[in-house]
Parts: structure tokens; sequence; C-alpha cells
């Protein structure tokens, strides 16, 4: 094959791909060539150096509690292992959960139930309303954080949060994993992994769930997973009567 | 006499100025590498780092010039893993000039400390 033919050729797949990978981004899966199918790792592709995060994304996470198992923690552990939660507390009362299991029962009927329990990434965040600093604050993509270096540690979002999502750092610590900087007297809650989300994997809860029970992704996508899935599905909000428009929903509860 | 106690004051602190003034002893383990040159770097990485760690936290800019992260894994010391301590680069000269640091009440000073990389490959 001489060389114009093979520029053609090429030129030729990569129209091919490109259209293949349009016709396939919808799906989550890109065709990269007729039966040949790139599953995507996570909901978006990462962001570029130096882009912000857009506000046309939303990163929610759908939790299927019927697929919850009652005695399994491997989202509590993928947490704390990612985000270095690891270190000893002195008091046990004071130590952080970003993430929590709750075991709910029904007194009426005996149904039992197990979810777990984090920031609800609202979209109107009653932690961002009354934090005095401007440190509690959503991101455009709509995770909320604590901005640390202005956090003064007082506290007050930790009452605001209808989740009781937050934790106190009480401790000096030194075992922090460079990419999730955390420190004695501020406020910390789950961030969504944003250190992985912006490199386009998804959260550690996620990506260790044995039942496939957690699903993230953007709602503002109507083609992603989550929002198919919440369109076609019954989910719930919890305390949907406060009207904070929460990132995440549940099913089964 | 008042003259000769003047100049005598005046050698002293010329002498004391000039000549006895330590300086910080501050190890570079990989010189000549940084994003910008030493003076521009002695002078202004404050401000880089402060404005970077704003658009970065509040914007999700990532992969910018500046990174604290960078400086930590290009400076920490060979022999401790850390740019704190007696000969570490941050503390060294921050402890000369009296400024103080508190970056590493929250950030890892250490280079190479595990990454926890999720749970699954």
């Amino acid at each position: 094959m001489n060389e114009p033919q093979d520029k053609s050729r090429r030129a030729l797949m990569g129209k091919a791909v490109t259209a293949a990978a349009v016709a396939g981004a919808g799906m989550g899966v890109a065709a990269i060539a007729p039966g040949l199918h790139l599953i995507e790792v996570a909901g978006a592709a990462p962001r570029t150096a130096g882009e912000a995060a857009s506000n046309t994304v939303r990163w929610g996470m759908l939790i299927d509690s019927t697929k919850c198992a009652k005695d399994c923690n491997a989202c509590v552990t993928a947490c704390n292992t990612e985000n270095g939660l690891v270190e000893p507390i002195k008091d046990a009362r004071q130590g952080s959960q970003w993430i929590r299991k709750i075991d709910l029962k029904d007194p009426k009927n005996g149904r039992e139930h197990s979810l777990p329990m984090m920031c609800q990434h609202c979209a109107n965040p009653p932690c961002v309303d009354v934090c005095p600093t401007g440190a509690s604050m959503k991101r455009a993509d709509g995770i909320v954080l604590v901005d640390r270096h202005i956090c003064i540690g007082c506290r007050y979002c930790m009452m605001a949060c209808p989740y009781k999502a937050r934790s106190f750092v009480h401790q000096p610590l030194t075992t922090q994993n460079p990419e999730v900087p955390r420190g004695i007297g501020c406020v910390e809650s789950c961030t969504f992994c944003v250190q992985r989300v912006d490199k386009g994997l998804k959260p550690a809860c996620v990506e260790a769930c044995p039942e496939g029970a957690m699903t993230f992704g953007d709602l503002n996508d109507p083609n992603s997973a989550i929002a198919q899935r919440i369109a076609r599905e019954a989910t719930t909000q919890v305390r949907a009567d406060l009207k904070l428009n929460l990132g995440v929903r549940y099913q089964g509860i | 006499m008042k003259a000769a106690a003047l100049a005598l004051f005046l050698a002293l602190t010329s002498a004391c100025a000039f000549a006895g003034a330590p300086k910080p002893a501050i190890k570079i383990e990989n010189p000549g590498q940084c994003i910008a040159p030493a003076e521009e770097m002695r002078k202004n990485h404050m401000e880089m780092l402060h404005h970077q760690r704003d658009r970065t936290m509040r914007q999700g800019i990532r992969g910018e010039k500046a990174s604290l992260n960078e400086c930590i894994n290009c400076h920490a010391s060979k022999t401790t893993g850390s740019v704190l301590g007696k000969e570490g680069f941050c503390q060294e000269c921050h402890s000369y000039a009296a400024v103080k640091l508190d970056c590493w009440d929250c950030h890892q000073p250490k280079a190479g400390h595990a990454k926890a990389a999720g749970v699954k490959p």
C-alpha cells in the first residue's frame, strides 16, 4: 500500500471512529470499531489541565438500598482508605465519618434495610448558607466542599446539616493522602472523591461496592446511566420536604 | 573619647551586619529544575501557591503550574523524605525568617507518601 492511500484510509477510519463514538457516547459505551466497544470507566472524561469545573455537569449518586447488605461495610472502608481517615483517634466518638452505614427497621412491619449515608451534595446546601467565612462552598459541578484554607472550625455547618454528614477534626493528623489534605481544626465531609472525579474516576465507595448498589454520574446528562435510571425508576431524596434538591438519591427506602 | 566610642560601635555593628549574620542552610535536592528562577521563587512562591490553591479548591482547576504537591515531590529531603525537619526545605528557611508555616496542619509534607489509588486498580 502506498503512502497517499494509507493516509486516506486513516482519515476515513478516523471519521468512522468519531461517528461511532458519538453514536455510542450516549450509552456510556464508545464503539471504537465495528463490534469492538470501549466501556467508559467513569461518567465523564477527565477535565484537561487548566479547565474549571463546569455547571453544565451536576454530579450525583443513586444508591439502591435493596442491594445494600446489612453487614457490609465496603464503602466505608474504601472511603477511609482513599481519603486517609485511618489514624487512630483518642476518643472514638470524635472520629470522622465521611460515609456511614445506617440500618433501618420499620417497627410496624419489621422490614429491615441498610443504606450508606453521607453528604447529600444539596443544590441548596444549608451548610453553605450558614458558613460565616465562605469556607463551606458548592463547586460549579454541584460538589459541596469545605475550603479548609478559610474554615475557622466554628462547626455551624455541622449544626445546619440535616444529614449529620459533617465531622470535625479534633487532633493533629500526619498520614493524609497527598491529594486529600485534611487537618485539625477544620470541618470535613464527603467530597464525592473530588480528586478522583477530576481525573475521570468514580468515587472510591462506588468502585468498592460489591453489589453494584451505587451509581455515580452526571445528573444533567440525559444519556448518563444515573439520569436514565432516575427518569425511569422511582427514586427518593431523604427529607425531600426540605427542598434541598439532593445530589444523592436512594431507591428502596 | 566620644568619637572613639562611636567609631568602635560602628565598627562592631558593621562587622556583625556584613560578616556575622548566619544564613539558612538550605539543601536543594534537585537544583535548576524549578518552575521559575530562584529569585522569583524566593520572593513570590507564597503568592503563586495562594492563587493556585484558590483556583484549584474553588473552581476545580487542576494541573496548574504551581502546585504544593510538586514542591514537595521535588524538594523533600532525600534522607527524611520531608520538607520539614532540621534541614527540611520549607522549615529551614521559614524558621530563619520566623514565618509560621501552617500548610502542614493539613497537607502531607512527605514525598512519596502512599497515595490511595482507590480500592480496585
